[in-house]
């Protein structure tokens, strides 16, 4: 029986959704900026699948019709972007140079950071692609010779690093323009980063989303040089 | 508009797009191109926000819940991180703020250059 049990898909369904209302709950609780919703559901998935030796390949069952989501879920940030049309006209040129000198940073820094860390070249190529979103990071990581389970892995740091940090960010660089704020969150954290955009501001979350396609379009050319 | 109708077609999106991914000779991620494709779509008018507007709000209000089974398939890779746990995690940490901040002070200064001379202009 508990074979049938974990072999369903309602396995992986039921607990993911579990664990995110919990995480939702303990957030709302504490308010703290560490108690991120996705942080805590994905520590109490863990210790969960550890504790009771289930392997990641049985939660995946059900785990993967969440993940097949995620095509959709960045899809339809574009009515989010829409919606905010008029900023984006204005300010079209800033949008572009920031999101050019954030994915130029992005590269240039962990080119010379796993210089200066002695990195072997598999890694560099897996850390390379870390600030734009999965799919487009496994991509550039494959094609130089990295790993794209670690590309996904470097992906997933940043992206929480985004989510739960941005708002401290903003503070600590004086950042008051929102659409700095939207664009930045993108350029670092990609589209995880923009479902905290999303809660700071409509404009934050719909120039967060534009950041992620501008940044991911740039870093794959930028890739092709290297 | 009919919730069905609109997962119609955001999924019918999403299903061209994986088609354009695979025609295109580089490495693509139709889930961009969908996004594009869908850009495309409601500023040529083809697409009325209404057409999808429920259903993207409810995905977009939960999307964070999306990345929960990516985040815990990171587990499947420790093996491979393991062995240079202490650079993976210093640059895949350190960086993000770095490009936050270059990025955020690039736009903010060029906004505000473009304030100031539009005051000018006014004045």
């Amino acid at each position: 029986m508990p074979d049938a049990l974990l072999s369903s898909p309602f396995f992986g369904l039921t607990l993911s959704a579990a664990a995110w209302c919990f995480g939702c709950w303990v957030q709302k609780k504490t308010g703290l900026l560490l108690c991120n919703p996705l942080l805590i559901a994905v520590a109490l998935i863990l210790a969960g699948l550890s504790v009771f030796g289930i392997p990641y390949e049985t939660y995946a069952i059900g785990g993967d019709f969440v993940k097949l989501m995620l095509g959709p879920v960045t899809a339809v940030l574009a009515l989010n972007i829409y919606n905010q049309r008029t900023i984006l006209k204005e300010n079209f040129l800033p949008v572009l140079a920031g999101c050019l000198a954030g994915s130029l940073t992005s590269v240039g820094s962990i080119l010379a950071l796993c210089r200066v860390f002695h990195v072997d070249q598999a890694l560099t190529a897996s850390l390379l692609p870390k600030s734009v979103t999965t799919a487009i990071a496994m991509g550039i990581a494959e094609s130089h010779g990295g790993v794209a389970g670690i590309a996904a892995a470097a992906v997933m740091v940043a992206g929480l690093t985004g989510a739960v940090f941005a708002p401290l960010f903003a503070k600590r660089f004086r950042i008051t323009e929102p659409v700095a704020e939207g664009l930045a969150i993108g350029a670092c954290s990609h589209a995880l980063g923009t479902t905290r955009a999303m809660e700071i501001g409509q404009v934050q979350g719909a120039m967060s989303s534009i950041a992620i396609c501008v940044c991911g379009i740039m870093t794959s050319i930028l890739a092709l040089f290297l | 508009m009919n919730i069905m109708a609109q997962a119609a077609i955001i999924f019918g999106v999403c299903l061209v797009s994986e088609g354009v991914a695979a025609l295109i000779p580089v490495a693509f991620p139709a889930s961009v191109i969908a996004l594009l494709l869908l850009m495309l779509l409601l500023f040529t008018g083809a697409l009325k926000p209404e057409h999808i507007r429920e259903l993207s709000g409810f995905l977009v209000a939960n999307m964070a819940f999306f990345f929960l089974p990516s985040c815990v398939g990171v587990m499947e890779h420790t093996p491979a991180i393991l062995g240079q746990l202490a650079p993976f995690l210093l640059i895949s940490f350190l960086t993000t703020p770095l490009v936050y901040f270059v990025t955020a002070r690039t736009v903010q200064f060029l906004i505000r250059r473009a304030k100031g001379k539009g005051a000018e202009k006014r004045a």
